[in-house]
């Protein structure tokens, strides 16, 4: 029964969402100030019947209910608890039903926190939304409808999660990226929104940038939980793959990145508006473009989902029209959008140009080498290609090494105008012993110096240095949007400096190991002690000993494993690790290879959790300009002497 | 010079689109010639079995992973196994290091490698699906190829 309500609840929501579409939309067409305002409630409604319906789904799971087939396909009896409950997010139909119900979470936070906004403004935006809601709704219904039955002949048990989905990472890593990716739906319905007014104000940009920042940070969250998700489960140890599901959720953060500053540059200088907009649909329409690559199968990843021609079709065409339906009003508005001040090539407004310039541009080449294989499939008469990671590097690595050039001296940039003089005057102490201590403490540490390296890390010391010099010359931090800005660059700076320390010293090993044998690796002694076997709650593993020395001196026992999982006759390696600020253990087992040897492989990493943790930093700094107080006032004048305050 | 004389948002402006341009152009330049470098074509069992994929250049080869074919080769982590397109191409993959969890006999599988002189094919790295209903499209087309030109296996290829 519970699934029935559960399905009937969502057509209810269905309803609902086509009422959000049309009832506020009809009030703002008859100046009806009742109809308008239905926009709340019905948004309410909306949220409460999609909270119940996914409820009621992860009811079936808990309670084992495997007529239901998604369940079935999913769970098993013997799932732990909280696995049966993330199981519900852990397939296609389950996680686009977690996806609508955030899409209508947005929609009622907008809803219930817009003090801000007109009525017409406020009608106009959560029928946009409604419109988004119902065209995800009617592809829950029609094409993955996750209350489908197995009935009469149900089984006995279910298929089991997918192991690698068993685990903490893959809780929350799916519900941070969906916050992230729909989020972008709110600033798109305001730009549409207003694009159907025509009036591209201060007020507009300053109501888009909490919830850009929003949706930005939870996106950053769920791409570095990713990322470390996939260096202690998947990845043997790797933590970026180009990959195209990867990349699809990397798309929307480097334009969402983009679009956070020029909103800056809107809201407090009235430039790049029109510019801002398609940022916005951008923005958005990337993120549905990760959805239509991910759940259509058209890519090779060994993240996609299972494949089914209907639901890529179905992506599609709703993906043109969202595209082709923006950028339509866009080309009949835009023209009447009219930039307000003008500026110097110095000036902090042509930073931010340079900024979204090449974000833009690097979002571009990351798009380009993801699509290429279909591209060339469709040209070539279905000459099948894959493009390598070399791609990747060669092209957006030194576009966005251009971009931390920028970084360092953008951040104190004025509006209209800076004197580069003074900039120069005030830090080159700091500009010029920077490279020379990072020569030196590379030189010190590894006996060597790589001159790529070197350099890079200083860009990323310099960005650090100069937020550092100029927090302590103001004394103060203004507002929660400085603070906010600090943190995010300093983030950046944390992870660039993992990244490259992490590439360039990182050191690695296949071997064959006997129990006894024991390998050198960067300093460390790793001595195999043997194998035994453990039983977990639904697995049966193969449990290596390993101890880690340095210098003789004892640093760790890793136990990494190899587990099978009997109901989905799956194998899965569980890499064990010694974690550090300052490096990395690394040891993960592959297979048997002799009577009682042992195929192993084996890291030190320096630096590896400065990737993450910068990715934290960074979601950090977007959350807290949330904070800011200018977020919190209703209708406040504009302000135009906003002369050198946070961007 | 006209320059000097125009106005100054007018220059900024027009120093704006040339920068913009010039930044573009540069930038498909270079990206196209970056992944002209960087594609790696796909070959069937089928085509390398006929000679169709060149020697020395790093290609991907994909196909099943034939039954008993998995060997170990040496002291260190080498194996060798078949590849097949379920019909008759085979061809040989050499690999040197850990195999992925999913890879078995019976399952598809992609490497990525080069071809040598001999016909077999050295592996950089084996890639194999996570899960075990999901097969490379590459492989199921290639199947699916051998399967239409050809007597039924009489195995089901397990692309559905």
């Amino acid at each position: 029964m519970i699934p029935e309500f559960g399905h009937f609840s969502l057509i209810l929501a269905l309803g609902l969402s086509l009422a959000l579409t049309v009832l506020p939309a009809l009030g703002v067409y008859r100046r009806d100030a009742l109809l308008m305002q239905t926009g709340p409630s019905i948004a309410t409604g909306l949220f409460v019947f999609l909270a119940f319906s996914f409820g009621c789904l992860v009811y079936s799971f808990v309670q084992d209910d495997f007529s239901v087939a998604y369940v079935a396909n999913n769970s098993n009896s013997a799932l732990p608890l909280q696995y049966k409950i993330s199981a519900v997010w852990g397939a296609h139909e389950g996680s686009f039903l977690l996806w609508t119900l955030i899409a209508s979470g947005w929609t009622l936070a907008v809803a219930v926190f817009s003090r801000g906004l007109t009525f017409d403004m406020k009608a106009r935006v959560l029928s946009v939304l409604g419109l988004l809601c119902t065209g995800f709704a009617l592809f829950l219904l029609f094409t993955s409808n996750p209350f489908d039955r197995n009935l009469p002949f149900h089984p006995a048990d279910g298929a089991d999660l997918n192991p690698l989905l068993q685990d903490f990472g893959l809780i929350v890593h799916p519900p941070m990226l969906y916050m992230g990716y729909v989020g972008f739906a709110v600033p798109f319905a305001l730009a549409i929104a207003t694009l159907t007014t025509g009036r591209l104000d201060a007020a507009w940009a300053r109501w888009s940038r909490p919830w850009t920042n929003a949706a930005w940070a939870f996106l950053t969250v769920g791409i570095t939980l990713g990322s470390w998700w996939a260096y202690y489960e998947l990845g043997w140890g790797g933590w970026w793959f180009w990959d195209a599901v990867e990349n699809a959720s990397f798309m929307p953060w480097l334009v969402g990145t983009a679009l956070i500053h020029s909103l800056a540059a809107s809201e407090k200088r009235g430039v790049f508006k029109s510019w801002t907009v398609l940022l916005a649909i951008s923005t958005f329409s990337l993120s549905l473009l990760g959805a239509f690559l991910v759940r259509s199968g058209v890519l090779t990843s060994v993240h996609a989902f299972a494949v089914d021609p209907t639901r890529g079709l179905f992506i599609l065409i709703f993906l043109v029209l969202v595209i082709g339906g923006s950028l339509t009003l866009y080309a009949f508005k835009a023209s009447g959008i009219k930039s307000e001040a003008q500026f110097e090539w110095n000036s902090r407004e042509a930073m931010l140009l340079i900024n979204n310039l090449l974000l833009v541009v690097a979002t571009a080449s990351v798009l380009l080498g993801t699509l290429y294989p279909l591209l060339y499939e469709v040209i070539t008469d279905g000459k099948k290609i894959s493009v390598g990671p070399p791609y990747f590097n060669r092209v957006f690595v030194p576009i966005v090494c251009l971009l931390f050039v920028a970084m360092v001296v953008a951040p104190f940039s004025r509006w209209r105008k800076t004197s580069g003089e003074i900039l120069i005057r005030q830090h080159w102490p700091f500009l010029l012993a920077t490279p020379v201590v990072v020569c030196l403490v590379t030189y010190l540490v590894t006996a060597g110096i790589d001159l790529i390296a070197v350099g890079v890390e200083t860009l990323a010391v310099w960005i650090l240095v100069m937020l550092v010099r100029h927090w302590w010359q103001a004394g103060s931090i203004r507002s929660a949007s400085q603070l906010g800005m600090m943190l995010g660059h300093a983030g950046i700076a944390v992870a660039i400096l993992g990244v490259v320390v992490t590439i360039t010293y990182s050191e690695g090993r296949d071997v064959r190991m006997n129990p006894g044998d024991s390998l050198d690796l960067a300093g460390y002694e790793f001595t195999f002690e043997g194998v035994q076997k453990v039983r977990g709650p639904n697995y049966l593993a193969d449990q290596a000993e390993f101890n880690v020395t340095k210098g003789g001196e004892y640093v760790a026992t890793l136990r990494p494993e190899k587990r099978f999982y009997s109901v989905a006759q799956n194998v899965m390696t569980e890499a064990d690790m010694d974690p550090g600020l300052l490096r990395d253990v690394y040891v993960a087992l592959g297979e048997k290879v002799g009577d009682s040897a042992w195929a192993v492989r084996v890291h030190v990493k320096p630096f590896v959790r400065w990737i993450w943790l910068g990715g934290l930093l960074i979601a950090l700094g977007g959350f807290v300009t949330l904070l800011d107080k200018r977020y919190r006032r209703v209708r406040e004048p504009v302000s135009n002497n906003a002369l050198g305050s946070a961007a | 010079m006209k320059f000097g004389r125009m106005k100054s948002h007018r220059r900024n402006r027009l120093l704006l689109i040339v920068f913009i341009v010039c930044a573009a152009g540069g930038a498909t330049t270079f990206a196209l010639f970056a992944l002209n470098e960087n594609i790696n074509l796909f070959y069937s069992p089928d085509q390398i079995a006929q000679g169709e994929a060149p020697v020395g250049k790093t290609i991907r080869a994909g196909g099943m992973v034939q039954d008993d074919s998995v060997t170990r080769t040496g002291e260190g982590l080498g194996v060798s196994f078949v590849i097949s397109d379920m019909k008759s191409a085979q061809v040989t993959v050499e690999f040197e290091g850990i195999l992925p969890d999913m890879f078995r006999e019976g399952q598809g599988v992609i490497a990525l490698g080069q071809l040598n002189s001999e016909g077999v094919f050295v592996a950089e790295e084996v890639l194999a699906k996570h899960d075990e209903n999901y097969m490379p499209p590459e492989v199921a087309a290639a199947l699916e190829e051998a399967h239409e030109s050809g007597v039924d296996t009489g195995q089901k290829a397990g692309y559905e």
